[in-house]
């Protein structure tokens, strides 16, 4: 009987921390690193292979997803210690609404325009320039059409 | 006859311009201030910028101004530098020799996590205070890119020294050392 309850407590403790890790709202190095920045580098944090900075960085990560932190969680901690500006995803950042609606509008406005320009410039001189650079060329083809089409009272 | 570009050709001209304008601009933002040592070649004293930070212990801000009558080393580091880990001893030492003599030796940690600056001031026991920067804000002020970086502010707040990379016991004797034994 005896021996029977010391068995069952060493089962309990062991599956304790079986149970404790199945609840762990597990994230990754690798899902967190393209979406924060390595502030000394300005890059995200996966493209700075070699700085120190960014080693100390994945170290502090890995130590919170040891810790059993979420991905959100792990986030605001990183930016609790290098500020909003660790974020590399707009609309992570709280405090400025406007400006990650900004950042996705500026340039697909900017791209928008510029290719409205472009087409716009393209269309222009396939109609009106090769007619202003020959002169009497395609001006000149439509009045004998219209001499000839009157001509045989077409 | 005048020859008149096609808009095809104005608007490819324009996009360089463009491009070559945006390139340009990034290049001068990015040039670091070195205001401070082109005034200290001319012979002169810029005044420090103005820097208010927590402390790295905790509880409440400190500013440069706090420090005005006193001869400051202002060390930006971090516990990832490397060279940093050279430095320290000695500007704890030196932080020993000037506390009697109207001087500090004031660190500013940038770009770090608390928690490791913490443990670097532990290992190698530094009794200077401590001042953090975690947004790295004070970077673009004092024309910091990269750590080590130590200014030397004298008694009236205008920086008296730079030193961009570790400073050494000969930095530090002679550019310290003699604004510790007089007024200015």
């Amino acid at each position: 009987m005896k021996r029977a309850a010391v068995l069952a407590t060493v089962l309990t403790l062991l599956a304790a921390p079986a149970t404790a890790t199945a609840q762990c709202p597990r994230t990754s190095l690798g899902d967190i690193e393209d979406e924060v920045m390595c502030p000394v580098c300005g890059t995200p944090l996966g493209l700075a292979t070699d700085a120190p900075q960014a080693e100390r960085e994945r170290a502090y990560i890995e130590r919170l997803i040891a810790d059993c932190r979420s991905k959100d969680e792990i986030k605001a901690a990183l930016a609790a210690q290098f500020g909003d500006a660790v974020l590399a995803l707009p609309g992570d950042a709280e405090d400025d609404d406007l400006g990650d609606v900004l950042v996705y509008l500026v340039p697909a406005l900017g791209i928008a325009l510029a290719a409205a320009g472009i087409a716009f410039a393209v269309v222009r001189w396939r109609v009106g320039g090769p007619r202003e650079r020959r002169p009497g060329g395609a001006g000149e083809a439509e009045r004998r059409l219209e001499a000839d089409m009157e001509r045989y009272e077409l | 006859m005048r020859r008149v570009l096609s808009p095809v050709s104005i608007a490819v001209i324009c996009a360089v311009v463009a491009v070559v304008a945006l390139l340009a601009y990034g290049l001068a933002a990015n040039e670091p201030d070195r205001q401070a040592e082109e005034s200290l070649s001319r012979g002169a004293r810029e005044p420090a910028p103005a820097l208010e930070l927590p402390r790295l212990s905790g509880g409440g801000t400190e500013s440069l101004e706090d420090y005005r009558g006193r001869v400051v080393v202002l060390n930006f580091w971090a516990s990832w530098c490397e060279p940093c880990r050279e430095e320290s001893p000695l500007l704890d030492r030196w932080h020993e020799r000037m506390k009697g003599r109207g001087g500090t030796v004031v660190g500013v940690d940038s770009l770090d996590i608390v928690s490791d600056a913490r443990d670097f001031i532990s290992e190698y026991e530094l009794s200077y205070p401590m001042l953090r920067d975690g947004e790295g804000d004070s970077r673009e002020s004092f024309g910091i890119v990269g750590f080590p970086e130590t200014f030397v502010i004298d008694r009236r707040g205008r920086i008296a020294a730079v030193r961009r990379g570790p400073v050494d016991a000969a930095f530090m004797r002679s550019q310290v050392a003699p604004l510790l034994g007089r007024g200015a």
